[in-house]
């Protein structure tokens, strides 16, 4: 990437030199001013030490150390768990509900013949009917925010008569769009897949089933695995809406550490940094899956092309997710 | 269903109000994403540096997280958000002007959020351009400012409108958590309220509510297919 946009370069010279000098600075300036707001001015405004609010964060020595970051480990386990739940969760629901989208679809294209004339228009209906449906369904719950999602389902239940624990509620939440999210994923990969690679699994005798789940299936996995993998970044994100049913994950405890030592900033920091380093070592994570994939199929003998995995990516990473 | 008559102002108040946070907030998002895209783009490493690390951070960090820094950090930080109140805008959008800081709070967390995945929509448009258009304008002796005005970012334009419109949805989407950190009436405050307080039944609020959200995703990510083909075609 900074291979193609580098030929946007100025040739380097005085000017360039001074441009890179005054740019540090102002760079530098404002790591600085951002620095002093987040760190050291809300410390000053209260009057109090400069070690009272970032103690129990940094300081192993505070008498409430401890107890925070146990805390602290206590909800980020708790996120990683309902993460970890719902991805597995997605994932099934995603594949089924992918290969229902994909079977249906062949389905309103068979014309059903040597069947009597009626049945076949039964059946014909029935399955253009729930294409439908599923794609209605699809459209729904991507077009609804995940907080909207996850708040229905910790409102909607109880009316059902469905008391659940706060954990289940978010997991539903989150799967029931990521499962979608990931379908979307998988059907697109399963379509996008050579046409000769059904063609050919059905000319060596496979079944529709057998084709999908023996051909098709593994070859869209293989693709989507780095998109896959982006979307666990999505769905830990996500976890953190979970204080809206007050869950206790990571920013739900950080609340209440707040709460107790009042110190927003400090916490609030120590979050962000938490997540930032777990997040971008799975994208990193991603990148190099990516990478790898890439590399697989130049040896392989196919022609070097970009993988589809690089449109998949961008696809799951412009949803962006919360 | 009779909640969704007697209590059509409610849902259209919460729409409008989520209507009028995604447009500032997409101005917003799109104007500090371009700024930001330029800035990984540029030729000074500073620069660069200082726009990778914006985007890492606020890509990888929860939105609720934003949220909760800009609704109860920036308080403690001594900052009510004024600087939003700008005459001409604040008579527009009314909220601006009048209500808690919350909403003008809400509207900086999904400035500062969404502008990480503008920049990227954007930067994966300009990576779009084929080299050796900028390597032809380089040679011609453009500068970094001339052939990005001139020649890189009008043809980028196109590669990036796609992205860009899914950022947009997504925003549209992320909206719904602002009420959840005390912005009055918008579209999920609603559903809270009416759910919870005012004891409606649930199933009709969550549909007149996800109507409500549908109007708007559903349209433009129809739009965006429509253009995604037309481009392939095109290609």
């Amino acid at each position: 990437m900074s291979q193609q946009t580098s030929v946007l370069y100025d040739v380097p010279g005085p000017r360039q030199r001074r441009i890179t000098l005054i740019s540090s600075l102002v760079a530098g300036l404002v790591l600085l001013v951002g620095a002093y707001f987040l760190i050291y001015r809300p410390l000053d405004d209260k009057g109090q030490l400069s070690m009272e609010l970032w103690g129990p964060l940094i300081d192993p020595s505070n008498e409430n150390f401890s107890q925070v970051w146990d805390r602290i480990g206590l909800g980020f386990k708790n996120t990683l768990f309902a993460a970890a739940l719902a991805i597995v969760a997605a994932l099934v629901v995603g594949t089924l509900l992918a290969v229902l989208r994909v079977q249906l679809k062949s389905l309103t294209r068979l014309r059903f013949t040597g069947m009597a004339t009626p049945v076949a228009y039964l059946l014909r209906g029935l399955s253009a009917l729930l294409s439908a449906v599923t794609r209605v369904c699809v459209e729904v719950f991507r077009g609804l925010p995940v907080v909207i999602t996850i708040f229905f389902v910790a409102r909607g239940f109880p009316e059902f008569g469905l008391y659940l624990d706060n954990l289940w509620y978010l997991v539903i939440g989150l799967t029931i769009y990521n499962s979608v999210v990931i379908g979307e994923i998988l059907r697109s990969g399963m379509e996008g897949l050579p046409g000769g690679q059904a063609e050919a699994a059905s000319a060596i005798g496979l079944s529709p089933a057998q084709t999908t789940w023996m051909i098709l299936l593994p070859q869209s996995f293989r693709i989507m695995l780095p998109a896959l993998i982006s979307q666990l970044v999505v769905v830990l994100k996500d976890t953190s809406l979970g204080f809206i049913i007050s869950y206790e994950e990571t920013l739900n405890i950080g609340k209440q550490i707040i709460g107790v030592l009042g110190n927003p900033i400090q916490v609030y920091v120590v979050i962000a940094v938490l997540f930032i380093v777990v997040n971008y070592s799975l994208s990193k994570l991603a990148q190099y899956v990516q990478r790898r994939l890439a590399k697989g199929r130049k040896t392989a003998g196919t022609p070097a092309q970009n993988p589809p995995a690089t449109a998949l990516m961008s696809q799951a990473e412009g949803a962006g997710g919360v | 269903m009779n909640v969704l008559i007697d209590k059509f102002d409610v849902f259209a108040g919460g729409f409008w109000l989520t209507l009028q946070i995604c447009i500032l907030a997409a101005i917003g998002a799109l104007i500090l994403g371009a700024v930001v895209a330029v800035l990984r783009i540029s030729p000074v490493p500073p620069l660069r540096g200082l726009g990778t690390s914006y985007v890492n951070v606020f890509r990888n960090m929860p939105l609720t997280v934003v949220m909760f820094f800009a609704a109860f950090g920036l308080p403690a930080l001594g900052s009510n958000a004024d600087f939003l109140r700008i005459p001409v805008i604040d008579s527009l959008f009314a909220r601006l002007g009048t209500d808690l800081p919350y909403f003008r709070f809400a509207l900086i967390a999904l400035v500062l959020y969404t502008a990480a995945f503008v920049c990227e929509a954007l930067r994966s448009g300009v990576n779009a351009v084929p080299a050796g258009q900028a390597e032809a304008a380089r040679s011609l002796g453009l500068t970094f400012g001339q052939n990005l005005r001139h020649v890189v970012l009008p043809q980028s334009w196109q590669a990036s409108v796609v992205p860009l419109g899914s950022v947009i949805i997504a925003m549209i989407k992320n909206s719904a958590l602002a009420g959840f950190f005390g912005v009055v009436g918008d579209l999920s405050a609603a559903a809270d309220q009416l759910t919870g307080a005012e004891g409606y039944a649930f199933i009709p609020v969550a549909i007149g509510i996800s109507i409500g959200y549908l109007i708007m995703t559903v349209p433009l990510g129809a739009l965006l297919d429509r253009i995604e083909k037309r481009q392939a075609v095109a290609r």
